[in-house]
């Protein structure tokens, strides 16, 4: 059983990672991640749409006849997106508006639909809850890290707008990395999602490689990159 | 008697009834919940964005309670009804801030509060709520540029009609490469709410019961 989970949770963050390596939803991934906050949230925001789709589906799993599965999946996935998005229009409103329409949108990510219907809808509940969780983390961590590099390239700054997400007093939480920066638009704009996307990917073959030449497992390790 | 295919079709398309309204109610139950919080949220962050056009010393009375609502205008890009609120200090016309939409931004329409003092100056502008690219569009929000506050002390005269477009287009106003349009449809909009005012002026400040619709 913990061996399940180990493997479930490596497949997400890592060897299956949805924004680095499956590169599903990438419209969302390029478009939010100007900053880390931004990046982070609308990760966390999918991570849990995906917790609940999972869950859900798996739930149901058994009695969905084949012919409508996708209907359901999409109506449970939109009703899920829908309280999230409600719920972040009433609590955080400065992060719902900074979001805007990418909070809607994650009803029409393909990786919440893949993961319902290649792992939730063959599983049991709680893997496939952890599942869809595991693959939200993997998706948030591949955000943060791009939102991270272009906040820095692009502004100079870390963690700016955590007040929106946090209120008030995380105000004092902004770093500037580079003090005086005057900005770099290409990393704020589109080409430079693509850009940096393309060095986290290479970034993430190289270590992959690293370590399969350390550890030297012939044709196995070669295959699963 | 149905036969077996259809009792087929009917038992799924029943299921399928049946989850839609699971899913309707569980989303009625929920807007039902978070309703009156979003309500509070957005007046609270409404009331924070009038002190941002409107400084405090300027008026004695209460906002809020001084308001009539606009019947949607084109000058002010609104299809629903909107809100004025006027601002009076020792009972005269201070200023008057509206509610107005710009309808051609770049994703759709952004909503503006304008507040425009008596004599015709701007005291302020701000976009309450847009759909505008994340960290392209949306240096026209105060918390990601001060771009918006070049608004301030503005008037007809001040630039002339001609002068209220982006530089981009023989205007006076900045805008930034890359994101043109959305600047563009904020300048058009705050331009045509202070004609709307010019016109509406007497209307404007005429006592609750006399105004509105």
């Amino acid at each position: 059983m913990n061996g399940q989970y180990r493997d479930i949770l490596d497949n997400g963050v890592w060897k299956q990672n949805p924004g680095l390596v499956q590169l599903l939803g990438l419209c969302p991934t390029l478009a939010v991640t100007s900053t880390v906050v931004n990046g982070v949230s609308l990760g966390l925001a999918t991570a849990l749409v995906m917790a609940g789709a999972s869950g859900t589906v798996a739930a149901v799993r058994n009695f969905v006849p084949t012919e409508i599965r996708i209907p359901v999946f999409i109506l449970v996935i939109a009703v899920l997106v829908t309280v999230i998005q409600l719920t972040m229009n009433a609590y955080m409103l400065g992060l719902y508006n900074v979001l805007g329409i990418f909070v809607p949108l994650i009803v029409v990510n393909c990786i919440v639909l893949a993961r319902a219907e290649v792992f939730a809808s063959k599983n049991p509940v709680l893997p496939s809850m952890f599942d869809g969780f595991a693959m939200g983390l993997g998706l948030t961590l591949a955000l943060a890290l791009l939102g991270g590099l272009r906040e820095i390239i692009g502004r100079g700054t870390l963690l700016s707008g955590i007040d929106l997400a946090l209120g008030e007093w995380a105000k004092g939480w902004v770093i500037h990395v580079l003090p005086g920066y005057k900005g770099f638009l290409v990393a704020m704009l589109p080409p430079g999602a693509f850009m940096g996307l393309g060095l986290l990917i290479a970034g993430k073959n190289w270590l992959d490689q690293r370590r399969a030449r350390a550890v030297p497992r012939p044709a196995v390790a070669a295959a699963e990159v | 008697m149905i036969p077996e295919a259809g009792r087929e079709s009917l038992r799924t398309a029943g299921m399928l009834l049946a989850f839609a309204v699971a899913g309707t109610a569980l989303l009625a139950f929920v807007y039902a919940l978070t309703r009156p919080i979003i309500a509070k949220t957005e007046e609270a962050a409404k009331l924070a964005l009038i002190a941002q056009v409107l400084p405090a010393k300027l008026y004695d009375n209460d906002l809020l309670r001084d308001v009539i609502e606009l019947a949607p205008a084109p000058e002010l890009g609104s299809v629903e009804a909107g809100h004025a609120y006027r601002a009076r200090l020792n009972g005269q016309p201070a200023a008057v801030v509206l509610e107005a939409v710009a309808p051609d931004g770049y994703s759709g329409r952004i909503r503006l509060l304008i507040a425009i003092r008596a004599d015709g100056e701007l005291a302020g502008a701000r976009v309450v709520a847009h759909r505008e690219t994340p960290g392209l569009g949306d240096y026209i929000e105060a918390a990601k540029s001060d771009w918006i506050t070049g608004f301030q002390g503005r008037s007809l005269e001040n630039p002339a009609p001609e002068g209220w477009k982006v530089k981009k287009d023989g205007g006076q106003f900045d805008y930034m490469a890359g994101a043109t349009i959305t600047p563009r449809a904020v300048v058009r909009a705050v331009k045509r709410a202070l004609d709307y005012y010019g016109r509406n002026r007497e209307r404007l400040f005429a006592p609750a019961a006399g105004g509105g619709r």
